[in-house]
């Protein structure tokens, strides 16, 4: 496996040229960071109402002492955005696995079997196009139970053709390619083709696709949250500023309250584009000049 | 014609596959769907009339059989909330949608082309370095949450737009035309459409540049630039028409998408459209309301992708630039 022990040099030398990818991937390892190590980086209890001599500590402003403030019901805002990575990063890897997952898979076996196969996923996917995203999240959640299972059910569920598209394009051109023949020719039965000659190939541009499903999968996680039908038990950055947006913290200027969440959902949906531009120009040299 | 006559064929099986996983879905919901049907604040002779009319004492597979049919004619029930008829319901919401949704995805794409095109010819420069991370950030930020920094910032402290709704306190709604002309709807809209916007631009203006890099390279350009045309004149006769056939394609998708997204902004600026009846009738258990309305989104981005289908086809470069050789 001559790939995998030159991984981490080629990587390195992928992120030193590539400043966009290099910035999305520090951006990831401090939210890596700040998930594992939150309950020692954290302040204070993310869920603790604070007090000030005997009364609740609400809307304090930024200070020392609370560098993001506090919520209206005295909870400490940094506190929360920093246990809120917890809760990214389990939505995000979960659904990103998944849906790039089904993507993957239905591509390759669209893009390799051909015929009646291809057919079929090709109509599942415009089946699948039909479907508005958040309304289906919205109606799915309220009619089953509201949480974070309804938010990654949506994202698998509807999200897979992008990636199918993609990965059948390339399984199409691979098919084609002498080593393909090679195997086919020494007797390697059709799944053996597929899934150990094939699919290691269509794996990185997998793993890009990946890295924006995370984005869209805590987009969906903090939209759901937003409008009510998410997991009110779960500290994330879509509960948070529903909070803030239902506690009047607009109309009270309270700036330290609810732009923090979303400026943290903008930089780790932010730093999935950002590998994937860098990443494209590295698995299509082609586009590297533009 | 008979590409034309296919896709539409298809359009329409599409569209059948979506309203029946819509009837599936919303018979998933636990306890009784009659009761889930019939509000129980309606009266007697309402429910009874309303259990014939939808035939929720009958089979399921007689049940969609009716709901199909009724579908067909436009009748999607009587909402809980208001005792209305969800078509009339939604035939009020729809206008506020479209207005909402035309205005920032034009806005949005006149922009994007413009500065997308810019950008190609700024390629390598200080101003690329800063405009496409700005660009791909709008695309990230939450679309509720820009909503809000904007509501925070220009209606709350500024003062400059208002809070909310489609029209002040004590305006009246009159017919559709007459709200077109009012200053004071105008003057709701901007703030929602200028989200909206902010949100969509990222898209028309990378794939914009991206086309024209792409372009630029061909050989046709090269060419241009050989008989000695001016910049300008290559960049707006001959790159930028043939750039812009993939952006055609995504504004069709874009306006498709959009009035199912416009979900959230609709919601934090309380405007008066169909995504914001989607989340009250959700929030209400107010299911013949949700139903409708998401029958609805769902048929409108099924025509629009079609559209977009069908304009790609017809606009494909090779095929039109070997006609006009």
């Amino acid at each position: 496996m001559r790939g995998v022990s030159a991984l981490p040099f080629a990587l390195w030398r992928f992120l030193r040229c590539e400043a966009f990818a290099a910035v999305g991937a520090s951006i990831y390892f401090c939210i890596a960071m700040l998930a594992i190590f939150a309950d020692r980086l954290a302040p204070y209890d993310p869920r603790a109402i604070l007090r000030v001599g005997s009364r609740v500590a609400r809307y304090l402003p930024m200070s020392a002492d609370h560098w993001l403030g506090t919520t209206s019901s005295g909870r400490d805002v940094l506190s929360q955005v920093i246990y809120g990575t917890r809760a990214a990063l389990a939505v995000g890897l979960t659904a990103a696995f998944v849906v790039v997952a089904i993507g993957t898979l239905l591509g390759l076996l669209s893009g390799y079997l051909g015929g009646w196969t291809d057919r079929i996923v090709t109509w599942l996917a415009d089946i699948v196009l039909g479907l508005p995203f958040l309304p289906f999240m919205l109606v799915l959640a309220a009619l089953t139970h509201p949480g974070t299972g309804v938010v990654i059910f949506t994202v698998s569920a509807l999200l897979w053709p992008n990636t199918a598209r993609v990965i059948r394009s390339q399984v199409l051109s691979l098919r084609e390619r002498a080593w393909v023949e090679a195997a086919r020719v020494t007797g390697c039965s059709t799944t053996r083709i597929m899934f150990v000659h094939v699919l290691p190939q269509v794996l990185p541009l997998a793993a890009l696709y990946g890295s924006v499903a995370i984005g869209w999968a805590i987009l969906a996680e903090a939209s759901a949250s937003f409008l009510g039908f998410g997991d009110p038990e779960t500290l994330s950055w879509g509960v948070m500023l529903q909070e803030a947006y239902a506690n009047q913290a607009l109309s009270r200027g309270a700036w330290n309250w609810f732009a923090p969440p979303g400026a943290a959902i903008m930089s780790m949906v932010l730093a999935g584009f950002l590998i994937s531009r860098g990443s494209e120009k590295l698995l299509f040299p082609k586009l590297a000049d533009q | 014609m008979r590409r034309a006559l296919g896709r539409l064929g298809h359009l329409f099986l599409v569209m059948w596959v979506v309203a029946s996983l819509t009837f599936v879905l919303f018979r998933l919901m636990p306890g009784d769907p009659t009761l889930n049907f019939l509000s129980p604040s309606f009266s007697e002779e309402t429910r009874a009339a309303l259990l014939k009319g939808f035939g929720l004492d009958k089979s399921i597979w007689q049940q969609y059989l009716i709901y199909m049919n009724n579908l067909l004619h436009g009748d999607l029930g009587m909402s809980f909330l208001q005792g209305k008829s969800v078509y009339a319901l939604l035939a009020e919401a729809l206008p506020n949608t479209i207005i909402l949704t035309i205005v920032s995805v034009c806005g949005a794409y006149a922009f994007g082309i413009v500065a997308g095109a810019f950008l190609a010819f700024q390629r390598g420069g200080a101003t690329e370095a800063v405009a496409i991370p700005v660009a791909l950030a709008t695309r990230a930020a939450p679309e509720f949450w820009l909503g809000m920094l904007l509501l925070a910032g220009l209606s709350f402290e500024a003062g400059w737009f208002p809070t909310g709704g489609a029209l002040s306190p004590g305006e009246q709604p009159g017919s559709f035309s007459v709200l077109l002309l009012s200053r004071d709807y105008w003057w709701h809209l901007a703030l929602p459409a200028l989200t909206l916007m902010l949100y969509l631009l990222g898209l028309p203006l990378l794939l914009m540049r991206a086309t024209m890099l792409d372009v630029l390279n061909d050989e046709f350009i090269v060419m241009a630039r050989m008989k000695g045309l001016s910049r300008w004149s290559i960049i707006m006769r001959h790159a930028a028409r043939n750039a812009l056939l993939p952006i055609v394609t995504a504004f069709a998708l874009g306006l498709g998408a959009s009035i199912g997204g416009n979900v959230v902004i609709e919601s934090v600026f309380a405007w008066p459209g169909i995504g914001r009846l989607l989340v009250q009738a959700v929030q209400s258990a107010d299911y013949p309301l949700a139903q409708g309305a998401f029958i609805l989104i769902a048929a409108v981005l099924v025509v629009m992708n079609s559209v977009a289908d069908f304009v790609y086809s017809a606009l494909d470069p090779r095929v039109s630039l070997r006609a006009r050789r």
